[in-house]
């Protein structure tokens, strides 16, 4: 066997996970920049952009953007000198971009520009479980669909060379299942396109004024027309045998793939014809014409919107609109069975017995500062109002400190909504606490801080600045001024933007101290409140404690609960750190050594003083 | 060749390494092999769970019932993910107490062994020396000791033996 061949020998296959897949195959397609903004399920993509160029000697620019319309501009100018550009978002990342993604259908594209969208049926991790496919529609932007990490990074190049061919945007759809499938991959050498850097001037298309868009949208008809007739996107299919005649079954990204493993499992795969379409939107012209002559009874799968289904509108088929499919959620392999039993008029198979015992919840880590600041805000203001946003500090929630959580930036223009909506009602106004990351500040929190500044809004805001975009993986905010790749780049300050937005009372403090930022926010409270009031911003400032860096400058103490802790579980319900439980059969509270990390917050926890820090004895 | 395990766990236990460890021994058969992972929120310690599928799959997923092998970091996991193994499937649990499946106190054992966070491997050594796993333990060992990053590597290595070891 193995013995003596050293495992990296295997150089032209690699075990990659989707996001990686693609991440390799930009490098590969000669893409020369490549930006985004992190969301779970994209944020690996871009991560690994800069290692693959490393590795095969490319040169690129790969930059984390502020946000998603950011990154997608950024990309647009690369591709309109000419050159490939890659630019990837999760889903509602999409709808922050929207905007120069529309017009992009109908300006079009030189270098090739692919706009990977991860979508996250289910959702796991995410807002919505909409369907970038169908923006794609919406847009005029072709779309692949891709049902595997290998075919994810195959569809890159032959995203950006359609999207070349046709001088138009065209969006490649993983979902989460291909971004965070790993698989053994194929690898090639990256193609030198020996593109220079070229923008050519041309008005009538780059500024292109309402007179010239009516004659852009008849060319945009025209591309997604001819794209329709393109044969390499004719859906593939595996033929059956005659047992179901008349019958088959179309299907789309990772839910071919589940389909093609259960039909293989029942026995039935190549007994019906099995169609993959690769390009949902547009659907190939003729297929549709195909279906309706050759089949009475179709039925089609894909995530998670009915796309391929609206563009077929044919009596015979079944799907997400009739209810064959379920109308919202993942097609896991258990829901797409039990549709397959319905359609072929199948025995249904003993039903899988579903997750029984209950799911334990996420919490913040151990340690976390998150949990400290939102400890000090729910006891400065038990009855009052959190809006809160994306990140890991979401999980104030569990503490009883957010609530609510809508979208990127949201929470500043909740908190001063909420705010007039008091103050206009003449009625008392509560303390109104809105929570933002530091990341999710940068992203979209500063034109919302303006607005609130600018009408008067009396709201504290606290930026949780862990000096990290923590939840997607520890990608660099502004403030580290570091690039994608880990060099220099310029740090901007948050208390720089903070102060130039026309805020009135700003203070930085380490939550950690409690007591500290409790006093700090009673102060707050008060500018609020006071005669010339509006809006006060708290830097709750403290690294991420998984940042193994930053955490060898922490002093770890050593923790004790004492016999006077009564088991009142205050620190387990108001605090919720990890490291605590109750001993049933004291009755009183232990700390888990192995994941207690000695920050010590717990002692400001405690009603009785129970838990005590002391600096660690030497070993 | 085909065999499906599953790997459950707590966000922050080590799911991931396990999975990525079985990944490259099966490419280094040069099987055919698919995972699916769980990231995002559910990693801050929430419920996780990850799939290995070896052989001629398409998809990541497994599943209810089609799980041959099952490795759990968690005792209180078993009720979520059990429904994912065959009646017949091969259990293993990091848990001190036995029951209806080979228990390992990969835990404690980890912590004799100074590395609260190698439970996962011990685990994993104590699977692949019971001969529950698609290929042998040797080759286990070398893609951990290939594919670790350097300060990882020794206390990873010595954590999977001492798996293997509890498995005599
Ligand atoms: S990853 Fe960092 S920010 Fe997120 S919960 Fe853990 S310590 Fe807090
Ligand atoms: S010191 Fe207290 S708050 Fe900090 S990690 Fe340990 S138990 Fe949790």
């Amino acid at each position: 066997m193995m013995e003596s061949e050293s495992l990296k020998d295997k150089k032209l296959q690699r075990i990659l996970m989707g996001n990686e897949a693609m991440a390799r195959g930009l490098i590969e397609a000669g893409v020369t920049l490549a930006a985004s903004y992190p969301g779970t399920p994209a944020s690996e993509i871009l991560q690994a952009v800069p290692g693959f160029a490393r590795e095969t000697g490319v040169a690129l620019h790969a930059e984390w953007s502020v946000n998603e319309k950011v990154a997608f501009e950024t990309a647009l100018a690369n591709s309109m000198s000419g050159r490939r550009s890659a630019v990837s978002m999760k889903q509602v990342g999409l709808n922050v971009a929207s905007d120069p993604f529309m017009r992009s259908a109908y300006l079009g594209v030189k270098g090739g520009l692919v706009v990977i969208a991860a979508d996250d049926p289910g959702p796991h991790s995410s807002q919505t479980e909409q369907d970038s496919r169908f923006f794609a529609m919406f847009a005029k932007i072709p779309v692949l669909d891709p049902s595997s990490p290998r075919e994810a990074k195959s569809m890159v190049g032959q995203a950006l060379r359609v999207s070349e061919k046709y001088e138009i945007p065209v969006m490649l759809r993983p979902t989460t299942r291909v971004c965070h499938a790993r698989q053994n991959v194929p690898l090639f050498r990256p193609q030198n396109l020996e593109r220079p850097a070229r923008f050519e001037k041309n008005p009538g298309r780059w500024c292109a004024t309402p007179q010239y868009l009516r004659e852009l949208h008849r060319l945009l008809n025209k591309k997604i027309a001819d794209m329709a007739a393109e044969e390499e996107f004719f859906p593939i299919l595996t033929p059956g045998d005659d047992t179901f005649p008349g019958v088959c079954i179309i299907a789309s990204g990772v839910a071919l793939a589940h389909t093609w493993d259960l039909l293989e499992e029942m026995d039935l795969l190549r007994r019906l014809d099995l169609y993959q379409v690769t390009m949902p939107y547009p659907l190939h012209r003729d297929f549709i014409s195909h279906i309706k002559s050759r089949y009475q009874k179709v039925l089609v799968l894909e995530e998670t919107y009915p796309v391929i289904e609206l563009q077929l509108v044919l009596d015979q088929v079944q799907g997400r609109i009739n209810r064959a499919v379920p109308g919202e959620g993942e097609l896991t392999p258990e829901v797409i069975r039990r549709v397959l039993e319905g359609f072929l008029n199948l025995p249904a198979a003993a039903a899988p017995t579903l997750p029984g015992g209950e799911a334990t919840r996420p919490t913040l880590c151990a340690g976390c500062a998150h949990r400290a600041a939102f400890y000090a805000i729910r006891e400065t203001f038990p009855e009052d109002i959190f809006p809160s946003d994306i990140g890991c500090y979401t999980l104030g929630l569990n503490l009883g400190a957010v609530d609510t959580c809508h979208c990127m930036g949201a929470g500043i223009s909740q908190a001063a909504g909420f705010y007039h909506t008091y103050a206009a009602a003449a009625e008392k106004v509560p303390a109104i606490v809105a929570t933002i990351g530091d990341s999710t500040f940068f992203h979209a929190g500063i034109p919302a801080l303006i607005n609130a500044v600018l009408h008067g809004a009396r709201i504290m805001v606290v930026i949780l600045d862990n000096s990290t975009t923590a939840m997607t993986g520890h990608q660099p905010t502004p403030e580290q001024g570091m690039t994608a790749a880990g060099g220099q780049a310029h740090p901007v300050h948050i208390a720089d933007l903070v102060k130039a937005c026309g805020v009135g009372f700003l203070k930085e403090a380490d939550p950690y101290d409690i007591p500290g930022f409790v006093s700090l926010l009673k102060e707050a409270d008060a500018y609020c409140r006071g005669e010339n009031g509006g809006v006060a911003v708290l830097i709750a400032k403290h690294f991420c404690i998984l940042d193994r860096e930053a955490r060898k400058s922490q002093e770890i103490l050593e923790m004790c609960v004492t016999e006077d802790c009564t088991g009142c579980r205050h620190c387990l319900d108001e605090f919720e750190c990890p490291a605590l439980s109750l001993d049933e059969a004291t009755y009183q509270v232990v700390i888990d050594r192995a994941r207690c990390i000695g920050c010590g917050v717990c002692v400001h926890v405690c009603p009785a003083g129970a838990i005590t820090a002391s600096p660690k004895k030497e070993q | 060749m085909k065999q499906q395990i599953i790997v459950s766990g707590l966000g922050g236990q080590g799911a991931l390494t396990i999975t990525r460890v079985l990944a490259e021994a099966a490419a280094a058969l040069d099987l055919e092999v698919l995972t699916s992972e769980t990231h995002g929120m559910a990693q801050r310690g929430g419920t996780v769970i990850s799939m290995i599928k070896v052989g001629p799959f398409r998809g990541p997923l497994i599943p209810p019932g089609g799980a041959d092998v099952g490795l759990f970091l968690a005792l209180k996991n078993l009720a979520v993910h059990r429904s994912y193994l065959k009646a017949d499937a091969a259990v293993f649990v990091n848990s001190p107490v036995p029951g209806d499946f080979q228990n390992i106190d990969a835990q404690g054992l980890a912590r004799e062994l100074g590395a609260a966070v190698a439970a996962n491997l011990i685990l994993l050594g104590y699977a692949a020396g019971k001969q529950a796993l698609f290929c042998d333990p040797e080759l286990l060992e070398q893609v951990i000791r290939e594919k670790t990053p350097e300060r990882f590597r020794e206390m990873n290595l010595k954590a999977f033996q001492q798996g293997m070891a509890s498995a005599k």
